[in-house]
């Protein structure tokens, strides 16, 4: 180990010592960022914000939440929210932070998936994003349980139950994913346990390894252009920097994110203030009865997509019956979106309306989306069910084009 | 069927116009992305909330509080129609109209009587103190709660606010039929063995009902504001106020949790009473909402045809008191929340301006 000069200040004595310096060059000043991007590549930062607001509130919330059936309705509603000091902002403030980081996880997303930034060396960060999203649809649905109101109850019914339509070990699997045969206190506990504990632990780490993913792919640009990094960065550092297609991560990237995410907070705050009943459903504020079904079941509005590919197929298609292949359906919708890096065969990276064939297929399945999204939430009678059905065959079709789809717009670009 | 087609065409006209804003090249690339997202994301709002709720929640006819039989002869002549136009038999029916025209009608001839107080305070003491204490005028109760539902069916109310809460005409119609002015005739048929606990008195003569209406809104005007402790607020005294009568009207047969309030009769009574047991209204303000609560309160059959709850005919100004009984017990923080919005919404803003000053100085040299 080389000799310590005495350090001149704190900074100097940690730097010394753990390179920070070092650390925050590689990290921050000299990450390189393309400077082509629009907003809506501050929707990362912006969902980091969103996560670290639901883990602080969370974990006020923890100092009085009860995860007991007995109790647990009125640890949220009576001492949370109107007990404890403030304890309704904090509440408040998770539930619509649990539904508006859905809401930015799709914009997210779809952003990916508009711009081509799935492929091309950008696998992982598609994977690793997948991966959050399960996370957080997982953390999502164990945390609606928690308050134990009748939506609680009765989407933790109808969801859990959906396991027993896997073949052979379905019906163990449901009691065994229950603890018990129905829906009951032991369900809760290890819903609890799994929201608090395991799975926000596993999105700390999935979040770190995406950023990992993002570190040598780059992030795309609003162009899909590919450019040597190298080169620019030394532009930018030799204060060439209004040439330089790049930017560097700080302060350049995170003043403009910082910026995005402070007019979000505006919007964000209106809707934890006066406009919450979306996030936090007025059924869930009626106690959890096993005996009293609501006269309507539905999930959170950012399942309803999925929930309605389950609900789609709602007669027997040659001997097989409608459940089952709901249950397809809803597997398939689970993982395409996976998939979507090796569906796409063609090499344009590009955003979708600069895309001869991608445009339509993107535009058309936003449609789909919104159509599923909408009708999920409705009661599937009459002409709602034909609705649904046609949307879920189309979402299904949409993926399984895909593939010819884009070999199509390859040979029309010629392999550009 | 209709709301379907325009929100499928509205869903295509929005697709367009996000790809021919894509085009648009006068205007800042940004803003166009920002308006294209927002389209999209209020489209699907506007389906999950607004069009969602008005699928699932059909409308029914407003609150009235008139009292004078209008909605219930419009509600039977519906049902009338539908049975004929499925070509069943309306004779019963008829039969029905014809008799609540006649009820009504003898209830609004009531209401233009003048009532004396005097016969009025004689007939009531003839004839409902037996059952029915009147505290505020020295009529206690003759037995426990427990005991009386035990006894009666259900805990018969107090009489004291009954002239101040309760609808005039109501009342009156109330007198004379209880199970007809309540809407729980499924739960009490003419013809089942179930007999309501309190007797009809339609053998008294209209201008005797009328005075018995006139007694109870004078002992109901004599009634002392509650008792707050000195120096409470507007917002306590307000809600002492409204507590005395979501007592004197819900408490009966429903409990509030989180005010400390049981309700008066057992659950068990109650099943026998009406055959369901009443829920606790702690949450119902934000289960059911103001809008939804005044609609019920007012005629429960309107909402949810075939509940055991009866309409109990409060006055509007009574029914706004319970409603916001219930939303500072089960919103209390909702001052509070008011309060701080707009400073955090303010702050946010301030800070968002300085966000974008840095911004734009941090990309000065990059552009
Ligand atoms: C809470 C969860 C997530 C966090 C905190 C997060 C964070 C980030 C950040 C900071 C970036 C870089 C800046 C940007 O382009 O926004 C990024 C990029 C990206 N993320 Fe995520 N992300 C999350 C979830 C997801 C999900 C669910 C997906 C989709 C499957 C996803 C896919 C991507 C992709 C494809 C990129 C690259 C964008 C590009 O290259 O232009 N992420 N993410």
């Amino acid at each position: 180990m080389a000799e310590f000069e005495k350090a001149n200040s704190i900074g100097e004595w940690f730097d010394q010592r753990l390179n920070t310096s070092g650390f925050w060059r590689v990290m921050m000043t000299e990450y390189w960022i393309p400077k082509n991007i629009n907003f809506l590549w501050a929707m990362g930062a912006l969902l980091a914000m969103l996560f670290t607001l639901l883990l602080v509130t969370g974990i006020f919330l923890l100092m009085y939440y009860k995860p007991d059936v007995n109790m647990a309705f009125d640890s949220v509603n009576y001492t949370i929210m109107q007990e404890v000091a403030y304890g309704w902002i904090f509440r408040n403030i998770h539930g619509v932070g649990a539904s508006v980081v859905f809401l930015v996880i799709y914009i997210h997303m779809f952003t990916g998936i508009y711009y081509g930034s799935y492929k091309k060396g950008r696998e992982m960060i598609w994977l690793s994003g997948m991966l959050l999203f399960v996370l957080f649809s997982a953390e999502g649905f164990s945390g609606y349980m928690l308050p134990w109101g009748q939506m609680s109850y009765w989407a933790a019914y109808v969801i859990t139950e959906i396991f027993g339509g896997i073949p052979f070990i379905g019906d163990e699997l449901v009691i065994w994913i229950r603890g018990n045969f129905y829906v009951a206190d032991a369900t809760l506990t290890r819903f609890f346990m799994l929201h608090v504990l395991l799975i926000p632990l596993a999105i700390l780490g999935a979040i770190v390894f995406h950023f990992y993913t993002l570190r040598f792919p780059h992030v795309n640009n609003e162009e899909g252009e590919f450019f040597d990094y190298k080169e620019e960065s030394e532009k930018y550092l030799a204060g060439n920097q209004k040439e330089s297609k790049v930017i560097a991560f700080w302060p350049d990237f995170l003043s403009k994110d910082f910026m995005v995410i402070s007019i979000f907070m505006i919007f964000f705050f209106y809707l934890v203030f006066y406009h919450n009943a979306f996030a936090m459903d007025p059924v869930n504020f009626d106690k959890a009865d096993g005996l009293k079904t609501p006269a309507h079941i539905y999930p959170e509005w950012y399942f309803l997509w999925s929930y309605e590919v389950l609900r789609g197929f709602f007669f027997d298609i040659a001997g097989i019956s409608g459940k089952s292949l709901g249950l397809i359906a809803f597997g398939f919708a689970q993982i395409i979106f996976v998939l979507l890096p090796w569906l796409d065969k063609s090499p344009m990276v590009k955003p979708a309306n600069q895309r001869p064939v991608f445009k339509y297929w993107f535009w058309i399945l936003m449609a789909d989306l919104f159509v599923l999204t909408i009708f999920g939430k409705l009661p599937p009678t009459g002409i709602n069910a034909w609705v649904g059905f046609y949307a879920s065959i189309s979402f299904i079709v949409l993926f399984l084009a895909l593939p010819y789809l884009t070999k199509l717009e390859a040979k029309m670009v010629g392999g550009k | 069927m209709f709301s379907l087609i325009v929100g499928l065409v509205v869903a295509v006209v929005l697709l367009v116009v996000n790809i021919v804003l894509l085009k648009i090249s006068f205007v800042p690339k940004e803003l166009r992305i920002l308006t294209i997202i927002s389209i999209m994301v209020g489209y699907v709002y506007w389906g999950f909330e607004p069009f969602a709720h008005h699928e699932m929640h059909p409308h029914v006819a407003e609150a009235s509080y008139e009292f004078d039989g209008k909605g219930d002869i419009e509600a039977l002549e519906a049902q009338a129609k539908e049975i004929e136009a499925k070509g069943g038999d309306r004779s019963a029916l008829d039969t029905e109209i014809a008799q609540t025209k006649e009820f009504w009608s003898n209830v609004v001839a009531i209401s233009e009587l003048s009532g004396n107080v005097e016969t009025g305070s004689e007939l009531v003491v003839a004839n409902c103190t037996a059952c029915h204490s009147i505290e505020s005028e020295g009529f206690p109760k003759l037995m426990e709660d427990t005991d009386a539902a035990a006894a009666y069916g259900v805990t018969p109310p107090d009489l004291s606010l009954a002239g101040r809460i309760y609808d005039k005409n109501y009342l009156a119609a109330f007198i004379i039929n209880p199970v007809k002015a309540m809407h729980i005739e499924h739960k009490y048929p003419v013809t089942g063995s179930k007999v309501f606990p309190m007797p009809g008195s339609d053998w008294m003569s209209n201008q005797e009902i009328a005075d018995m209406v006139a007694y109870l809104q004078e002992v109901a005007s004599k009634v002392d504001a509650p008792t707050v402790a000195d120096g409470a607020s507007d917002f306590e005294i307000a809600k002492a106020k409204n507590k005395e009568v979501f007592e004197a009207a819900c408490v009966r047969c429903h409990s509030m949790e989180y005010a400390g309030i049981d309700a008066k009769t057992s659950a068990e009574a109650m099943r026998e009473y009406i055959g369901a047991t009443p829920p606790d209204l702690s949450q119902h303000i934000r289960s059911r909402g103001a809008d939804y609560l005044h609609n019920f309160i007012n005629d429960p059959q309107r909402k949810l045809p075939g509940t055991g709850m009866p309409r109990v005919g409060l006055t509007l100004e009574a029914e706004k008191q319970v409603v916001d009984y219930m939303e500072q017990i089960g919103d209390s923080k909702k001052q509070e929340r008011e309060a701080l919005g707009p400073i955090v919404l303010i702050y946010l803003t301030i800070l968002a301006v300085f966000a974008l000053l840095w911004k734009k100085q941090i990309w000065k040299k990059l552009h």
